[in-house]
C-alpha cells in the first residue's frame, strides 16, 4: 500500500545523511568516550563536534548542552534539577504531559504550581506569568511551540519577565526546534529542551540547554559524565545523530526550507478546508510553526478518522493516546476552549523534511472523501442536518 | 478483541480464511479508576480493558498480520451501562450490563465505528448464530452448538440491521474445539481463563462497587434502607438498603425464623423487603416491556414458545401474547421460581430466538 506520513510531531524518520553520519558509532568506531585511548579520544571528539553542533541551532556555547536519552529526561532534568519542597512553580495547561506530570508530582513532594490558562488560539498571556509570581517562585516552565496545534508561545516576553524578577525559565523546545529558529539568549531562558527524534535523529537522544553558571541537580547519580550533570555512559550513535541533524537543520534554514513547508502547510490546510466545511483550524488565529495544522471536523469522532485514514496509508493523529492506546480527548485543545466533542472531532497533521508535495496531493484527495464517508454514517451529525432542514 | 481466546481465535480464523480482518478493542471502563476506593481492591487483573488484555489483544492482532486499534468508547459505557446498572440496583431491580453493553456499545458503537472505517461486517467471539431466512425475510439469531456456552439470552436487543451487519464465527464450535483451534494458530492465549464475572465490578461485588462509583461520582447514596416483611405484610424486622437484595436470596436477610426464608419481592416505592417461605417464589405470569422481536416482525397472536429469565435457566415453555405497546405477557406452564426484575424474558422457539424484553 502506498503509505504517507503526517505525523511528523510523533516521531520523524531519521534522514539518510544522519544515519549514514550515526553508522560507524555502532561498530568500528565503538570506544566510551571517557577513555583515555584512542578508541575513547576517537568517540570523544565525535561527541564535542556534536555538541557544537547542537549549540550552533540554539545560539549557546557548546558547554551548555548537556546530551540526555530525550525531550522527556530534558524536561524532568530542568524540573526536578531546580526545584525543591516549598517551592513554588509556574507553568501552563498546554504543557506536554513530560512537564505537565513532572510538576503534578513536584506538588506531591511539597512544591506549589500554578498552572496558567491560554486563550482560545492557544497562547499564554504573558501578565499571567507576571501576575502569578509568588516570593517563593524559583521556576518557570513555557513550552515554545505546542505539540498539538503549533502554536508558539510568548517565550521571549516571559524570559524577560523571568529575569526581571530573577526566577529560572525553562522552555520545553521540542516541537519549535528545526522549525524555527532558536537563539537561547532572545529568549533569555535558563533551560530548554530538544529531543532528537522531532528533528530526523534517533528515537532515544536528546538535549538539555543549560545556561552557564546555573547549577543543576543530576536525575541520575553515577559518573562524572556531562559536566556532572548527566550520569552515564553517552549514547554516542545516538548523540552523533543528533549532531548531523542540528547541522542540517541549520543549513535548512540557510536555504529557506522553511518557507517552503510554510507553503506547504498552508496548501494543505487550505485545500482542506475548501472542500470540508464545519470545519476549522485550532489555533488559527496565533503564529504557528511551519510544519503543523490541527483541524477540527465537527460532528465525526476523530479516533475514527484516524483508523479510517490509517487504513487508507494515511498516517495522521487525534488527541493523547492513553496506556491502553485509546485516545482521549486532547488537554491542550480543551484548555483552548473547544467542546469535548469538538476535541475530539480533531485532527493532527504534521509535516517533516522527507514531506513532499505528492504527500499533500495524497492527504487532499483522501480526507475530505473520508470526512464525508463518516459524517454521513455519523447519527450525531445527521441529526444535526435534520435539525438544519 | 477483548484479548481472551474467543475473540482472538476469531480473528485467527477470519484471518486464515482470506478475509480482511481490522482488530478492535473497546476501551470501555478504566479498571484503575476506582481501585482502592471504599474498600476497592488495589489490584485488578485479568479484567477487560486492563492493560494486561489489551496487551494480549496487540499481541494476537501482531502475530496474526492484522491492522489493530483501540477505540475509546468510556463515555458511552458509563452513560448507557454503568449508570444504570447503579440506578436499577438502587431502584430494587437486579441488572443485567451484558445485555445493555451489547445493545448500546457492542452492536452499536462499534458497527458505526466499523462502517466508518470501511468494514462490511463485525465479528466478535459470542457463542450464538446469526441466519438469513429467505421465507421470513428475517435474520435470525440461533442457539449455538455449545449450548453450555450459550450467550443468545444477553443477544435478544439486537435489531435486524445490527444482525445483518454481525458474524458469529464460533456459533458452530464447543469451547474445546476453540481452544484448540488457538492452539493451531499458536495463540498465546489459548488457554486463558474465561471472565465470567461483570467486567467492570472486580470480584464481583457489586455493593462495594456501587459504594465507591458512587463517592467518586462525590453523590452519596440514597438512603434505600426500610422495612422487611411478611407476604401477609407483618414488618419482621429492618434492612439497610434495598440494593443488598435480590430475588430469590437466602443468606444474609438479617432475620432467623423457623423455615428458610427468601426474598421474594423488593418494592423500591415504599423501601420494603418482602420475605417468605420458598413456595412464595414460584409465579406463572412475567410482564416484559422494552421488548424487542427477532424473528417475527410483530406478536399479533398468543404464540406457544420457551422462555428463559435468567443466563442459568433452562427455557420453560409458555405462551406469550401482547399487552400493550412495547409489552409482552408470558405465561409458563408451570409456575416458575424468582423471577426477578431488571432481568430479561428472552422467548425461544426451539433453537431461534422470538424476541425478549426485560421483566418489570
Amino acid at each position: 500500500m502506498h503509505r504517507v506520513y503526517l505525523d511528523n510531531n510523533a516521531t520523524t524518520p531519521v534522514l539518510p545523511e544522519v544515519f549514514e553520519a550515526m553508522r560507524p558509532y555502532f561498530s568500528e568506531r565503538f570506544g566510551n568516550a571517557s577513555s583515555i585511548h584512542h578508541h575513547g579520544q576517537e568517540t570523544r571528539a565525535a561527541v564535542e563536534d556534536a555538541r557544537e553542533s547542537v549549540a550552533d541551532l540554539l545560539g549557546c556555547s557548546a558547554s551548555e548542552i548537556v546530551f540526555t536519552s530525550g525531550g522527556t529526561e530534558s524536561d524532568n532534568l530542568a524540573i526536578a534539577g531546580w526545584v525543591a519542597a516549598g517551592d513554588h512553580v509556574i507553568t501552563s495547561s498546554i504543557e506536554h504531559h513530560a512537564v505537565l506530570h513532572a510538576c503534578k508530582h513536584l506538588e506531591k513532594i511539597g512544591c506549589e504550581v500554578t498552572i496558567l490558562p491560554v486563550d482560545g488560539r492557544g497562547l499564554i498571556d504573558p501578565g499571567d506569568v507576571r501576575r502569578a509570581l509568588r516570593p517563593n517562585t524559583k521556576l518557570i516552565s513555557v513550552m515554545m511551540a505546542n505539540n498539538e496545534t503549533g502554536v508558539l508561545q510568548p517565550v521571549g516576553e516571559i524570559g524577560k519577565i523571568a529575569a526581571e524578577a530573577r526566577i529560572l525559565f525553562h522552555t520545553d523546545a521540542v516541537q519549535a526546534a528545526a522549525k524555527v529558529p532558536i537563539d537561547v539568549r532572545q529568549i533569555g531562558c535558563d533551560a530548554l529542551s530538544v529531543s532528537g527524534h522531532k528533528i530526523h535523529a534517533p528515537q532515544g537522544v536528546g538535549a538539555l540547554y543549560v545556561k552557564k553558571g546555573t547549577r543543576i541537580q543530576p536525575l541520575f547519580h553515577g559518573g562524572r559524565h556531562e559536566r556532572s550533570r548527566r550520569a552515564g555512559t553517552e549514547n554516542v550513535p545516538g548523540i552523533v545523530g543528533l549532531g548531523k541533524a542540528a547541522q542540517m537543520a541549520n543549513a535548512a534554514f540557510d536555504r529557506g526550507d522553511d518557507k517552503k513547508m510554510f507553503a506547504m502547510r498552508d496548501r494543505l490546510e487550505q485545500g482542506i478546508l475548501a472542500q470540508v466545511d464545519e470545519a476549522g483550524v485550532n489555533g488559527a488565529g496565533a503564529t504557528r510553526v511551519p510544519n503543523t495544522t490541527n483541524i477540527h471536523f465537527d460532528h465525526i469522532e476523530g479516533e475514527s478518522l484516524v483508523i479510517a485514514l490509517d487504513l487508507k496509508g494515511l498516517a495522521v493523529s487525534t488527541g493523547a493516546a492513553c496506556s491502553s492506546g485509546a485516545i482521549e480527548p486532547s488537554h491542550v485543545l480543551i484548555a483552548m476552549g473547544l467542546r469535548p466533542d469538538q476535541a475530539r472531532a480533531s485532527i493532527r497533521f504534521s509535516l517533516g523534511k522527507q514531506t513532499t508535495d505528492a504527500d499533500i496531493d495524497f492527504a487532499l484527495a483522501l480526507v475530505p472523501e473520508t470526512v464525508a464517508r463518516l459524517r454521513a454514517l455519523s447519527p450525531k451529525y445527521n441529526s444535526q442536518v435534520k435539525v438544519v432542514s | 478483541m477483548s484479548g481472551g481466546v474467543d475473540s482472538s481465535t476469531v480473528a485467527a480464523m477470519l484471518r486464515a480464511e482470506g478475509h480482511n480482518v481490522i482488530g478492535l478493542t473497546m476501551q470501555l471502563w478504566n479498571q484503575r479508576r476506582l481501585a482502592g476506593h471504599e474498600g476497592m481492591p488495589e489490584s485488578v487483573q485479568g479484567r477487560c480493558c486492563s492493560l494486561d488484555d489489551v496487551y494480549d489483544a496487540r499481541r494476537v492482532a501482531q502475530q496474526i498480520g492484522i491492522p489493530y486499534y483501540v477505540v475509546n468508547h468510556e463515555e458511552r459505557f458509563e452513560r448507557d451501562v454503568v449508570r444504570p446498572f447503579v440506578e436499577e440496583y438502587l431502584s430494587g431491580r437486579t441488572p443485567i450490563p451484558c445485555s445493555l453493553c451489547n445493545n448500546h456499545l457492542k452492536f452499536d458503537q462499534l458497527l458505526i465505528v466499523a462502517q466508518q472505517i470501511g468494514a462490511g461486517r463485525v465479528a466478535t467471539g459470542h457463542y450464538a448464530r446469526v441466519a438469513y431466512d429467505d421465507a421470513r425475510g428475517r435474520w435470525l439469531l440461533k442457539r449455538p452448538a455449545d449450548l453450555s456456552k450459550d450467550q443468545t439470552y444477553f443477544l435478544f436487543g439486537l435489531t435486524q440491521k445490527q444482525l445483518s451487519r454481525t458474524l458469529f464465527p464460533l456459533g458452530d464450535m464447543t469451547k474445546p474445539q476453540v481452544r484448540e483451534l488457538a492452539h493451531r494458530h499458536a495463540l498465546a492465549i489459548a488457554e486463558k481463563q474465561d471472565s465470567q464475572e461483570i467486567c467492570f465490578v472486580p470480584g464481583g461485588d457489586y455493593k462495594r462497587f456501587i459504594d465507591a462509583y458512587l463517592a467518586e461520582q462525590g453523590e452519596s447514596l440514597p438512603d434505600t434502607a426500610g422495612d422487611l416483611v411478611t407476604t401477609s405484610g407483618e414488618v419482621i424486622g429492618e434492612h439497610a438498603g434495598i440494593h443488598n437484595f435480590t430475588v430469590g436470596q437466602r443468606k444474609g436477610l438479617g432475620v432467623s425464623t423457623g423455615s428458610p426464608l427468601y426474598v421474594i419481592q423488593i418494592s423500591g416505592a415504599n423501601k420494603q423487603v418482602v420475605v417468605g417461605g420458598g413456595e412464595h417464589l414460584y409465579s406463572r405470569t412475567l410482564r416484559a416491556k422494552r421488548v424487542n422481536l427477532i424473528s417475527i416482525a410483530d406478536l399479533s397472536e398468543p404464540m406457544r414458545v420457551a422462555v428463559k429469565i435468567r443466563h442459568r435457566h433452562e427455557p420453560a415453555p409458555a405462551t406469550i401474547e401482547r399487552a400493550g405497546t412495547d409489552e409482552i405477557l408470558v405465561r409458563f406452564d408451570e409456575p416458575q421460581r424468582a423471577i426477578t426484575p431488571g432481568q430479561a424474558a428472552v422467548f425461544y422457539d426451539g433453537d431461534m430466538v422470538v424476541g425478549g424484553g426485560w421483566i418489570s
